[in-house]
């Protein structure tokens, strides 16, 4: 079970979560520091370790739209928060699954923030509202590289595999 | 069963008679592009060699492309630092397509790719910007990818588990009226499908608008493909792709286009005509808020931009200073223009567009992707408004989270420099 600890609206772009003026910095140990940059004060608890682990960020239809900034995602997994959304956009949700940034695709989804989620293998139990909600098993074709622990460990393997 | 092009693009490069959509496939790369984002490509392509005992090399130095734009000249050491890292690793790996930061071959990376014959109807394009949906223009499939994704290909060659995308075919009939054109075409398109109108899925466009529209107009369209949310949108390669790569591009080797089946299945037709069409105006603070440029006339405009990888082309040059020629940039109104590459700067100058320009009191700006992304020049005020000709409208988007920024065509804003308020360029200004 854990918080929700920012509700967003539909599109929320990867300039929203990791500003284009960051782009230079791009290690994934530098860049957690510009999460959300603009939403000074929610960038500010981030930085501050005001969540445990594991907290949830909700997000409407088509999170993480725009660029293919790999930073957007790196910014979210370094303060190991979870994403909850409606929908994903693709480059986003492939990033994601990528560098191993916990994301759920919850299309009914109804969460405020300070309410508890807690996210099972086919569904999401609002444990504030005792709503349930259905979510989208992330593509088959992905459980490769998730079962792998990301894109990096994967393609080491059919590296060697391949000699 | 028919296929759409993108199915039989990657039946070919997967090595298969056909697919189907949601087939999982790995097709070959014919062309891998980075920017300087390539900086964080190298840290993960190192990371995947790690501890394996094999040298890490790049599976073919000449199907790789590194094209420095979105921050030329370097705006901080921590960017000159990035370039320096990627220099050396180009000529330690021999990748030849690089363009560095030069007023000769530089320029931004979805110009360069074609305009050096880089990108061929049939290929795999991928690329580690959003915007690579540009080079469908050249009939080919190309899409946007993560670093990660990146440094997988440059170490096997491949795009991974690729699953086959649904297709939306988008048909365009009719000719535009004077002053408007692909730009508005697609926003309007934008506006119709909603940002996420397109997820997951190509828009395949058709039509004999498209088919008398020049490449320059056909990359405006392919390149936005991706603000309705399109793994790509492509145009099928027809006399105009061959004519460009030949002409303006100077490819002499085979060129062999990819139509798709008369039987093809689509998801979706979606028809226009853009006979009626006006000129599109999208909106603060998403690039699918299009209204027709009559419910915003009068707005006032702190900056004009012109450039970048969706309207920094001769042609868009040439429409603008037609329009600016002999005339002034409104006072209390900057305009800043960024040619989409250094060769197309060239040209300008040479068909006295840059003088034009800078008569009028713009600022000519190196090619690059300039303010478009909020990271280098041309930032806006706290509270100021621009008008732009490039792609996003995100909050924040051209470096100020309390700006405001209009996305239009290249006439429509030069029309506006010169009044300092959105103006409709039939009327004259």
């Amino acid at each position: 079970m854990a918080k929700v600890i920012l509700k967003l609206e539909n599109d929320i772009s990867t300039d929203d979560i990791y500003p284009g003026r960051f782009m230079a910095t791009v290690l994934p140990v530098e860049t957690p520091q510009f999460a959300f940059f603009d939403r000074t004060e929610f960038n500010a608890q981030l930085k501050a370790k005001a969540f445990p682990a594991g907290s949830i960020i909700v997000g409407g239809e088509n999170f993480g739209c725009g660029s293919s900034r790999e930073q957007a995602c790196s910014t979210l997994k370094g303060h190991q928060v979870a994403v909850v959304a409606r929908s994903i956009s693709r480059i986003f949700l492939q990033n994601s699954i990528n560098l191993g940034l916990q994301v759920v695709i919850c299309p009914g989804i109804e969460a405020s923030e300070g309410d508890e989620l807690a996210i099972t293998e086919h569904q999401v139990l609002n444990q504030t509202t005792g709503q349930a909600f259905e979510l989208v098993q992330l593509p088959a074709a992905r459980k490769g590289i998730m079962d792998a622990g990301g894109l990096i460990p994967y393609t080491r393997a059919r590296l060697v595999a391949k000699g | 069963m028919g296929m759409t092009v993108v199915e039989k693009i990657l039946a070919r490069a997967a090595g298969q008679a056909s697919v189907k959509v949601g087939d999982v496939v790995e097709p070959r790369v014919d062309l891998a592009m980075s920017h300087e984002n390539a900086a964080l490509v190298i840290n993960q392509f190192q990371e995947v060699f790690q501890g394996t005992g094999i040298e890490p090399k790049v599976w073919d130095p000449s199907r790789i492309a590194i094209i420095f734009d979105h921050r030329v000249p370097a705006e901080s050491p921590k960017t000159a630092t990035n370039h320096k890292k990627i220099r050396e690793f180009v000529a330690a790996n021999g990748i030849t397509k690089f363009h560095d930061v030069r007023g000769d071959v530089g320029g931004i990376c979805h110009q360069i790719l074609p305009e050096y014959g880089y990108v061929r109807p049939g290929f795999v394009v991928v690329g580690t910007d959003s915007h690579t949906t540009s080079h469908g223009a050249l009939g080919a499939f190309s899409f946007g990818i993560g670093a990660t994704e990146m440094a997988s290909a440059w170490s096997l060659g491949i795009a991974v588990n690729i699953e086959v995308p649904a297709t939306i075919k988008v048909v365009v009939e009719g000719d535009f009226s004077p002053m408007v054109g692909p730009k508005d075409l697609i926003l309007h398109l934008i506006g119709q499908l909603t940002a996420q109108g397109a997820n997951y899925k190509v828009l395949e466009f058709h039509g004999g608008t498209i088919r008398k529209m020049s490449t320059s107009g056909r990359i405006a369209i392919c390149n936005m493909s991706v603000e309705a949310g399109a793994t790509s949108g492509i145009v099928p390669g027809d006399e105009e792709t061959v004519r460009y790569l030949r002409e303006e591009a100077g490819v002499t080797d085979a060129i062999s286009c990819v139509t798709p089946d008369a039987d093809a299945t689509y998801v979706r037709t979606v028809e226009i005509n853009v006979s009626h069409l006006e000129p599109q105006i999208a909106c603060p603070h998403m690039v699918d808020n299009v209204k027709p440029i009559g419910q915003v006339l009068g707005t006032k405009v702190q900056q004009i931009v012109i450039g970048s990888c969706t309207n920094g082309r001769l042609d868009d040059l040439a429409d603008a200073a037609a329009i600016l020629r002999g005339k002034k940039v409104a006072e209390g109104t900057r305009m800043l223009v960024f040619p989409a590459s250094s060769k197309i700067f060239a040209k300008a100058l040479d068909l006295g567009y840059i003088h034009d320009f800078m008569r009028a009191g713009a600022v000519v700006m190196n090619s690059g992707c300039g303010p478009c992304l909020g990271v280098h020049e041309g930032a806006l005020g706290d509270g100021e408004s621009a008008l732009s000709t490039t792609n996003r409208n995100f909050k924040g988007r051209m470096g100020n989270p309390t700006g405001f920024v209009y996305l239009c065509s290249p006439v429509v804003a030069a029309a506006s420099a010169i009044t300092g308020v959105i103006t409709d360029p039939r009327k004259g200004a």
